[in-house]
C-alpha cells in the first residue's frame, strides 16, 4: 500500500511540474505576477512529492518487502540496516529517484531561499529546473520504475552488490549526486536568464552560491569515491581515468573553471558570454555522465543499466536540454558582447588563464573518453584510451595552472604587475625551487616529474597561505593576528581552497616514491616495506553478519617495536558468490603502510604490501577543498536572501572574492 | 573504483578472482627485466576487462598475456618489439596509450587544439585596448543600477 502511495506521488509530481514547468515561465515573459508566484509552492510540492515517493521506497527496503522487485534484487534480511538503507540507491533505479529528489530539493531551495532575487529570475529558473524533473520523472516511471511489484513475493532477496556494501559507498552517490545535479540549478538559472535577457553582474552574484555549493560536495563526492576506490580495490590505486570517473571529472573541472568566471563577471561584467556558456556545460557533462553511466554504452561495469531504451531516453533528454540552452545562447548572443577591458596581466587575465588551461584539461578528458566510441562508431575500428593517454594530455595541461594560481591570488584587478607580486611571492617560490631541487639531488635526477610536481605543491601551499599573511599585513588595523581573522571568510576559503590544491599535488606526486612488495609467504617469513618488518603469523577463517571471510594475521614492527597487528583478508558474500578483499593499512604520518593478500594455497599466502609516502595528501587535500568551499558558503556575502546590517555610510564593502 | 566492481562482475562470470594480479611466481629472476615487464604490462590492456591493464588484472588472459611479455623479454625483445608482438595478435585494441597514427591523429591533436582556439578566443578578450566603440560596455542603467543596491545591500555599487 505504502509502496503504491510511492507510485502514484511520483505521478503526481510529474503533472505538478508538466505545470510548473509552464505557468511561472509564461508569467516571467508578461510579467504576470499571479502566475509567477505559482513557482514557488509548486516546486515545494515537487520536492514533498517526491520525497514521499523516497520515503517509499525506503520504507520496502529497510522492511525488506521482497514483492517490490527491486528490493527483491538489491537487498537481503541478512544485511546489517546500514546497507539496507543505502541499497536505496545503490541500483539503477533507486539512484535516479535520489537524482530527481535532489533535483527537486534544488528547485525548493530556489523556493525557499530566493526572496530577495527578482521574482521573474526566480519564476522563470523554478520554470526551467521544473522541466528538468519532468524529463526525468517521466525517465523513471516509463523505464525505471522503482515500484513495480513480482508476485508472488520471494521470500528472500539477491542482496545488495557486495562491493557497495561499504560505509563510503553509502554515501559517495548522495554526495556525488548534490554535486552533479546542483549545476541543474545553475543552468535553469542561465537559460532564465537568457529567457528573460537579463544577464549582468547581479545574475552572477545571485547565481554564484549554487555554483559554489555545487561544486564543494561534488569536490567531496569525487574525493570519497576515490578514497573508497583505494582502501578496497586491493592495490592502492586512486583514480584509474576509468569513463564513470572521467563523466563525474568533466562536470567538475567546467564546474570549477565556472566558479572563477562568475567571479570576473561578478566584479567587472566580462566574460558574461563565457560563463553562461560554463554554466550550460556543467550541467550538459553532468548530463552526459549520467549518459554514460546508464546507457551501457560504455559497456563499462558502472552501468548497472545496460537497457538501450534507457540510453536512448537519455541521449534525448541530453539533446533536448542542451540544444535547447544553445539555441537561446545564439539568439542572445549579440546582448552578451562586451563587458569591461583589462590587461591580460590582472586578476581578470589570470582568472582568464584559469579558465581555458581547466577547459582545455577538460576537453582532453571528453576526448579522450569518447574517442574510442567514436572511431568504433565511424569505422568500426576498436582502440583502447587509457591512463598513459591521459598523463601525456591531462597533466601537461594543468601545470600551468598550478604555477598561475598564487599569482594569480596577488593580481590587482584591471592591471596588474607581476615583478612586484613574484618578491611579494619569494617564500613561496624559494620554497617550490628548494624542494623540487631536493627531490632532483635525492633520486638522482631520475625523478624529475615528481620533482616539478612536489615543488609545484610546496609552492602552491606556501603561496596560498602567504596570500592571508600579505593580505593582513596590509589591510586595517591592529594587530596582525586580529587582522588574520578579520579577513572576510571568501578570501580565507580561497587561499585554504588552493591550499588544498597544493596539497593533492603533492600526495599525487609522492606517488612516484611509492613502494612495492609482492610475496609468497608460509607462516613465520617477514618482508620489509618502507622500513616496517611485517611478519606473517597465519590465517584463519571469520564469519560477518552475511559473510565468510579468510584473514591473514601480521604484526607489523619497527625496529622490533610492535606498531600493529594487521589482518587482511578475503571475503565472499552469501547471496551473492563474489569474493571481496579487505586491506589493512598502518598510517605513518601521512603516509601509510598498505597491506593486501591474495590468494593461498599449500598454507603459503600471496601477499602485496605497499610503503606509500604522503598518499593520504591526496584526500586531505580535497577535503580541505571541500571545508573551504563550505566555509565560503558562510560568508554574509554568499548568503544574499538573508538579512543584512546596513552598510555604514562611507564604508566600502568589499564584494566577495 | 570500476576495477573493483569489474572484479566482481568478472568473479561472477567465473572469469576472476578478486585481489592481486601479479602472483610471485610470475616473476622473472632478472630484476631490470621485471621491472621493464612491469612497465609494459601497465601499458597493456586486459582485453577481456573494461579499461584495465595487464598489470592489474587477475583474470586469465591477463595471466597469460604477463607471461607472453615476459616470455618474449626473456627472449631478448626490445619494450616495442614486445608490444608490436601483441599488437600483431590482437589489434590495437591491447595498447592503452594509443599510437600516433592517421586515424588516431584526431585524438591527439583536438586537446592541442581546443587549447588553441581557447588561446585565440582570450586574446580577443584583451586583444584591444583602443577607447571602445559605441555601447560594447553598457553602464548599468540607474534602474539597474538600484536593483543591484537592493540586492547586494550596498547603498551603490561601485562603477566600473
Amino acid at each position: 500500500m505504502i509502496v503504491e502511495l510511492g507510485h502514484f506521488a511520483l505521478a503526481l509530481a510529474l503533472a505538478v511540474s508538466l505545470v510548473a514547468m509552464v505557468l511561472p515561465l509564461w508569467g516571467a515573459l508578461r510579467n504576470d505576477g499571479r502566475l509567477m508566484a505559482f513557482g514557488p509552492p509548486s516546486a515545494v510540492l515537487q520536492f514533498l512529492l517526491v520525497a514521499l515517493a523516497f520515503g517509499a521506497l525506503t520504507y520496502a527496503y529497510v522492511g525488506s518487502d521482497f514483492s517490490v522487485t527491486n528490493v527483491f534484487e538489491n537487498s537481503h534480511t541478512d544485511q546489517p540496516m546500514i546497507y539496507r538503507f543505502s541499497g536505496v540507491w545503490g541500483n539503477h533505479e533507486g539512484s535516479i529517484l535520489l537524482w530527481v529528489l535532489i533535483l527537486v530539493l534544488f528547485g525548493a531551495c530556489v523556493a525557499a531561499f530566493g526572496r530577495s532575487m527578482p521574482s521573474p529570475l526566480r519564476a522563470a529558473t523554478i520554470a526551467v529546473q521544473s522541466s528538468i524533473v519532468a524529463a526525468f520523472l517521466a525517465f523513471i516511471l516509463f523505464t525505471s520504475n522503482p515500484f513495480l511489484r513480482v508476485l508472488p513475493a520471494p521470500t528472500e532477496g539477491r542482496s545488495l552488490n557486495p562491493v557497495l556494501q561499504d560505509p563510503g559507498l553509502a554515501l559517495h552517490p548522495p554526495l556525488l549526486y548534490i554535486g552533479y545535479v546542483g549545476f541543474s540549478v545553475v543552468f535553469s538559472f542561465a537559460a532564465a536568464a537568457l529567457i528573460l535577457g537579463r544577464i549582468d553582474a547581479a545574475w552572477a552574484r545571485i547565481v554564484r552560491p549554487w555554483i559554489l555549493a555545487a561544486w564543494t560536495t561534488l569536490t567531496g563526492g569525487i574525493a570519497l569515491g576515490s578514497y573508497w576506490a583505494y582502501y578496497e580495490l586491493g592495490w592502492g590505486g586512486y583514480w584509474f581515468w576509468d569513463p564513470v570517473e572521467n563523466a563525474s571529472l568533466m562536470p567538475w573541472l567546467a564546474g570549477t573553471a565556472l566558479l572563477h568566471s562568475v567571479i570576473v563577471m561578478e566584479r567587472r561584467e566580462a566574460l558574461k558570454v563565457w560563463t553562461i556558456l560554463l554554466a550550460v556545460l556543467a550541467f550538459s557533462l553532468s548530463l552526459l555522465g549520467t549518459f554514460l553511466v546508464r546507457s551501457g554504452v560504455l559497456t563499462s561495469v558502472h552501468a548497472f543499466a545496460s537497457d538501450p531504451a534507457r540510453g536512448v531516453f537519455i541521449l534525448l533528454i541530453l539533446c533536448a536540454f542542451i540544444g535547447g540552452a544553445l539555441l537561446l545562447f545564439a539568439m542572445r548572443g549579440p546582448q552578451l558582447a562586451g563587458g569591461a577591458l583589462f590587461s591580460p596581466v590582472s586578476r581578470e587575465g589570470s582568472l582568464v588563464l584559469n579558465n581555458l588551461f581547466l577547459s582545455a584539461a577538460c576537453a582532453a578528458v571528453f576526448i579522450g573518453t569518447l574517442y574510442p566510441l567514436a572511431l568504433e562508431a565511424v569505422t568500426g575500428d576498436k582502440i583502447s584510451v587509457g591512463p598513459p593517454f591521459f598523463n601525456a594530455t591531462f597533466v601537461p595541461l594543468s601545470l600551468p595552472i598550478l604555477l598561475a594560481m598564487p599569482f594569480g591570488q596577488q593580481l590587482a584587478w584591471k592591471r596588474g604587475e607581476l615583478l612586484p607580486i613574484a618578491m611579494r611571492l619569494f617564500v613561496a617560490i624559494l620554497a617550490g625551487a628548494a624542494v623540487m631541487l631536493a627531490v632532483l639531488a635525492l633520486s638522482s635526477g631520475r625523478e624529475a616529474i615528481a620533482a616539478l610536481g612536489l615543488g609545484l605543491g610546496a609552492f602552491v601551499v606556501v603561496g596560498s597561505l602567504d596570500d592571508l599573511r600579505i593580505r593582513a599585513m596590509r589591510s586595517g588595523a591592529g594587530s596582525f593576528f586580529s587582522r588574520l581573522f578579520g579577513l572576510p571568510r571568501t578570501i580565507v576559503a580561497a587561499a585554504l581552497a588552493h591550499m588544498g590544491v597544493g596539497l593533492m599535488v603533492i600526495g599525487i606526486a609522492a606517488t612516484a616514491f611509492h613502494e612495492e612488495q609482492i610475496a609468497n609467504l608460509e607462516p613465520g617469513q617477514t618482508l620489509n616495506v618502507g622500513g616496517i618488518e611485517i611478519s606473517f603469523e597465519g590465517m584463519r577463517r571469520t564469519t560477518g553478519p552475511n559473510f565468510i571471510a579468510t584473514v591473514g594475521q601480521f604484526t607489523a614492527r619497527k625496529d622490533g617495536v610492535e606498531l600493529m597487528r594487521m589482518e587482511p583478508g578475503k571475503r565472499t558474500y552469501v547471496g551473492r558468490s563474489m569474493p571481496t578483499s579487505e586491506t589493512s593499512r598502518l598510517q605513518r604520518g601521512l603516509g601509510e603502510v598498505y597491506l593486501a593478500v591474495g590468494d593461498a594455497h599449500e598454507g603459503k599466502l600471496d601477499v602485496r604490501a605497499y610503503w606509500k609516502p604522503y598518499v593520504l595528501l591526496i584526500w586531505l587535500g580535497p577535503l580541505v577543498m571541500t571545508l573551504a568551499g563550505l566555509l565560503s558558503l558562510t560568508d554574509r556575502r554568499m548568503r544574499i536572501a538573508a538579512p543584512r546590517r546596513r552598510v555604514a555610510p562611507g564604508a566600502k564593502p568589499e564584494p566577495a572574492e | 573504483m570500476s576495477r573493483r566492481t569489474l572484479f566482481a562482475a568478472l568473479a561472477v562470470l567465473g572469469l576472476a578472482g578478486p585481489v592481486a594480479a601479479l602472483s610471485p611466481s610470475e616473476r622473472l629472476a632478472d630484476p631490470a627485466q621485471e621491472a621493464r615487464a612491469r612497465e609494459i604490462s601497465a601499458e597493456l590492456r586486459c582485453l577481456v576487462c573494461q579499461n584495465q591493464s595487464i598489470d592489474d588484472s587477475d583474470a586469465d588472459l591477463a595471466k597469460d598475456l604477463r607471461r607472453i611479455v615476459r616470455e618474449r623479454i626473456a627472449a631478448g625483445d626490445s619494450n616495442s618489439a614486445v608490444k608490436s608482438f601483441l599488437v600483431a595478435r590482437y589489434g590495437e585494441f591491447v595498447l592503452l596509450r594509443p599510437t600516433f597514427s592517421l586515424h588516431n591523429a584526431l585524438l591527439w591533436l583536438l586537446p592541442v587544439f581546443a587549447l588553441g582556439a581557447g588561446v585565440i578566443v582570450a586574446r580577443r578578450q584583451f586583444g584591444n585596448h583602443r577607447p571602445v566603440v559605441d555601447g560594447a560596455v553598457r553602464e548599468l542603467t540607474e534602474d539597474e543600477r538600484a536593483e543591484l543596491a537592493r540586492l547586494t545591500g550596498e547603498d551603490t555599487p561601485p562603477r566600473t
